[in-house]
């Protein structure tokens, strides 16, 4: 068993973790933030993304001691004094989630298209949002919510 | 008293999602979210060959980890668990949750550890051995149906699940069939398009896997349920029905659920495993699938072969079709697999007056993971076939695939229409769906693109296909489980209102669309209305969400149980008001006598009035609560039409989705936005099957699209923008003229992609592709081969 200590969503936590333990998993299991998701064990749908150190990252793919030291913001750490994100606005406004489980990933990584190109066309929002899967809305939703976010912020 | 605020209607505009605000701030809770205390978590040994007899299972290195509760084989669980039953009136095969001496498919679980957390107990997992001896793979259907290489369950032969189901004309309601039409038909004929077509196996893959936890308290004798699945109901009467309780002593909870698309209608071994080991051990169990576990124990969809025979006059005039159908059924009957190719066979006729249909289908047992319900569910596979066919015979025949249409359409005058397989069409407008869409797309523009592009070498077509689906399932005599839908609504003593369904949404947005029904209805605050679903401890009866029935039969039900509390609360509101009741009008917060706003009390005051009813109006109860089962009379026929373009990369095969535009018509609309959402996923899922999704199994019966490294499920970059609208002809079978959405889009786009496909290629000849639309099998198209 490892220690670790990270800040998550503004506060540090620290923890005893199976070296083995993925990030995802410890954020769901042991300090239950359970608004990341799995859908996957191979990495590619995306519904675990989260900010690590500023950037948006699929949280099965590091092992929590790997975290260690990190700055970790989750889903439930996105909306700031009681004020929804404007992506979460965006994806409310434009209906962009159906069934919500892939919603909590697409956000967290539809923070870092934003942060690196705030004006996206629709194919760069297509493409940016390539690494998370939603079998619900087909994306059209999510493209107009992402760019309803963009043109708010 | 103060001016009310006018309240706005909210039945058919575009209001936001209720759902939302928890979803979109990770404070949802979907089953896997679920820690109970003392919980233990169970991990499942899966066969890893696809057909074979058990010699041993081997449980000691895993019975002997730390933190192991319980290891259960096969021929263990067997000793507490009955095999699992189906829902449909076919003859079955015995299927155990857990394999006893047999494996059948690749996937098939083997043993059940109970473990102290996930880890463990898939490493409890990893230390059981399980040796074999192996059997021939049935893999191949065609070859399966002559009993090759082997046949999987003795009781039937040459692997026939089903041997053979005729549907059509000639065809009495006791199996007797007379084929001196559809053979007059065939004769008279100038034409017969035949082609053999695949319509392939699928991955319904819900984003959330499903998961389950089960909490059965010997103390007080009673199970607690909660899974991700889409009718707690259903589910609740299985699980009782198979733990020995009564469905009184049964809790089932549907909590968040990511997503179904008719995979999550099933009641899977994993949920009968964890409810009967929690009940055994007396401590709460969760399972929660992995994706890759998912693409072999959650059930596929489609897999149904089709030789079609479309006969036809030289003018374009269709006279006959034969269809003859074999499903690819895997290795058992689970919930519902028997009936949904029978789906394919009923939909035969599609929107076409066509004089003798013979439509048969023959379903086989393979060694691969059992088939059954995804989105559409045998409807799109009819629309596919037939579609398919339509345009060969446009083809063929050098005509528009638009005019062929045209000519053939049942007409509005003829509905209710009654089928040569069956079903009757409430209503339909076929025509209007098709010129909308041909305006919409400007086909005859299109049509000069793609010419255009041809001349400068590129290789682009276009598709267009109609559909009508069967939705709003049952009535009840289509259904084992029942037909109907139940709602319960409640005006609470402070004026606000709950209200139950029996539908169970997961994503459809239901506690939406019917709070705006029920804002209407009482003329109250939208905000003060909640919708509840999903837990049999609160909804008292249901039967839950498949088959585009939520807001069809749901949304009737809870129509008719608020006109029951209205009409009550009606009387009590007369008697404060000194007015009959059939002169008090429900708006903007207030019940008052009709032409006198003034005179009218707030909505809650009657609430309250209604709970301390001093003195009590006579002939009534107090209180203000009601329910109502909805049993329809029919199923609703929605119906549309997609048309599509796609350019195929000349170099590479690779083909690409310009443009695709839809028109939709789901009757009467309660949320206009909720419904576009509905058909973007049902067009997505579509397009998937057109373009990109395919299970493979190999010759060894082992699944090689076994992850998302393997099995491609859309993303955003693979889809243009998608050009939608709607035509609005209301179904008379349910008073709210509302047909259902859910599946549309998966019914048109189909079709409609391969025939662009099929029509960029033309000019090497080929007349059919059988999905996927792989670049590999397009460039070999282009370098010459034939398809």
């Amino acid at each position: 068993m490892s220690q670790v200590s990270m800040t998550v969503n503004g506060k540090v936590r620290k923890a005893t973790v199976d070296p083995r333990v993925l990030l995802v998993y410890f954020l769901r299991d042991q300090l239950r933030l359970t608004g990341t998701h799995i859908g996957c064990d191979t990495s590619q749908c995306g519904a675990c993304t989260v900010m690590i150190d500023g950037r948006s990252a699929k949280s099965c793919t590091i092992f929590a001691v790997q975290a260690d030291g990190s700055e970790i913001t989750t889903i439930e750490g996105l909306a700031a004094n009681g004020q929804l994100h404007p992506l979460q606005q965006g994806f409310w406004e434009e209906h962009g989630l159906q069934c919500g489980f892939c919603t909590p990933g697409m956000i967290m990584a539809a923070v870092t298209l934003l942060k690196d190109n705030p004006s996206p066309s629709e194919r760069e929002i297509r493409e940016g949002i390539t690494g998370n899967f939603c079998r619900c809305t087909g994306y059209q939703h999510i493209v107009n919510a992402i760019q309803h976010a963009a043109t708010k912020r | 008293m103060a001016v009310s605020p006018v309240l706005p209607k909210l039945v058919g505009e575009r209001v936001k999602r209720r759902e939302d605000p928890r979803l979109i701030q990770g404070r949802a809770t979907y089953v896997d979210d679920i820690a109970l205390v003392g919980m233990q978590y169970i991990a499942f040994k899966r066969s890893d060959v696809a057909h074979a007899r058990i010699r041993s299972v081997d449980t000691r290195a895993a019975e002997a980890m730390d933190g192991v509760e319980a290891v259960f084989t096969g021929a263990q669980v067997a000793e507490f668990l009955a095999p699992m039953p189906i829902g449909t009136p076919f003859p079955s095969p015995e299927h155990r949750a857990v394999a006893v001496d047999t494996v059948r498919f690749s996937g098939e679980p083997v043993a059940v550890v109970v473990a102290r957390d996930r880890f463990v107990a898939r490493d409890a997992v990893d230390a059981i051995v399980v040796s074999y001896d192996p059997l021939p793979a049935v893999v191949d259907v065609e070859l399966a149906m002559t009993g090759k290489p082997t046949v999987i369950h003795p009781a039937f032969p040459n692997n026939l699940a089903v041997p053979l189901v005729p549907a059509g004309t000639g065809v009495s309601a006791d199996g007797k069939v007379d084929d001196s039409a559809i053979d007059e038909a065939f004769a008279r004929a100038d034409l017969v398009i035949s082609q053999r077509m695949v319509n392939q196996r699928l991955a319904p893959t819900a984003m959330e896997p499903r998961g389950v936890v089960a909490h059965y308290e010997p103390g007080k004798g009673t199970m607690t349920i909660w899974s991700s699945t889409q009718n707690p109901h259903i589910l609740r009467t299985f699980i009782a029905a198979l733990t020995g309780l009564g469905e009184n002593q049964v809790r089932a909870i549907a909590p968040e659920v990511g997503g179904g698309f008719g995979a999550k209608i099933n009641i899977y071994g994993e949920e009968y495993v964890a409810a009967a080991v929690s009940k055994r051990l007396g401590i709460p169990v969760k399972w929660t699938e992995d994706r890759s576990e998912a693409f072999v124990a959650t059930t596929h969809g489609r897999d149904i072969l089709g030789y079609v025979d479309l006969a036809a006059k030289r003018d374009g005039t269709v006279v006959g079709l034969k269809l003859r159908l074999i499903a690819d059924i895997g290795a058992y009957n689970m919930l519902l697999t028997a009936a949904i190719p029978t789906l394919t066979t009923m939909m035969a006729n599609a929107t076409y007056n066509i004089p003798a249909i013979r439509a048969t289908v023959t379903e086989v047992f393979t060694n691969k993971t059992p088939t059954d319900a995804y989105r559409g569910a045998g409807r799109p596979e009819a629309t596919y076939f037939v579609e398919r066919a339509m345009d060969m015979l446009a083809r063929e025949l050098k005509m528009d695939p638009a005019e062929l249409r045209r000519k053939n359409f049942i007409q509005p005058s003829q509905f209710p229409f009654a089928t040569q397989t069956g079903a009757v069409y409430d209503s339909g407008d076929y025509e209007k769906a098709l010129d909308r869409a041909l305006k919409n797309a400007q086909w005859d523009r299109l049509k000069a693109e793609r010419d255009k592009a041809r001349a400068e070498g590129r290789l682009v077509g276009l598709g267009l296909s109609m559909y009508v689906e069967v939705c709003g399932l049952g009535p009840s005599a289509a259904l084992p489980t029942g037909g109907w839908e139940h709602s319960q609504v409640t005006i609470e003593r402070d004026g606000r209102i709950s209200a139950t369904t029996g539908a169970s949404p997961h994503g459809q947005g239901n506690e939406t669309t019917f709070a705006q029904m029920l804002a209407d209805q009482f003329g109250v605050p939208f905000e003060h209305i909640t919708i509840l679903h999903g837990d049999t401890g609160v909804v008292k009866q249901g039967i839950g969400t498949f088959g585009s029935r939520s807001q069809a039969v749901g949304g009737t039900a809870l129509h008719m149980a608020g006109s029951k509390v209205k009409a009550k609360m009606a009387k009590f509101a007369a008697a404060l008001l000194e007015a009959h009741e059939d002169d008090v009008v429900f708006e903007n917060g207030t019940i008052s006598v009709k032409g006198s706003p003034a005179s009218g009390k707030p909505f809650a005051s009657v609430a309250a009035y209604a709970y301390r009813p001093v003195p009590l109006p006579e002939g009534l109860e107090p209180g203000l609560s009601d329910e109502a089962f909805f049993e329809p009379s029919n199923n609703t026929y929605p119906f549309g039409c997609h048309i599509s373009m796609v350019e195929i990369d000349r170099k590479t095969g690779e083909p690409t989705l310009l443009k695709l535009v839809a028109v939709d018509d789901a009757g009467n609309l309660i949320n206009p936005l909720i419904v576009e959402g509905q058909i973007h996923g049902g067009l997505a899922q579509g397009i998937g099957q057109a373009m990109i999704e395919e299970v493979v199994y190999n010759e060894d019966g082992q699944l090689v699209t076994g992850s998302f490294m393997d099995y491609a499920i859309p993303r955003a970059i693979d889809f243009p923008r998608f050009e939608l609208d709607a035509t609005v002809t209301p179904t008379p079978v349910n008073p709210l003229g509302a047909k259902g959405v859910g599946e549309a889009g998966t019914l048109g786009a189909t079709p409609s992609v391969v025939s662009a496909t099929v029509d960029a290629l033309s000019g090497f000849g080929v007349k059919h592709i059988d999905m996927m639309l792989r670049p590999e099998k397009l460039w070999r198209i282009i370098q010459g081969g034939q398809s």
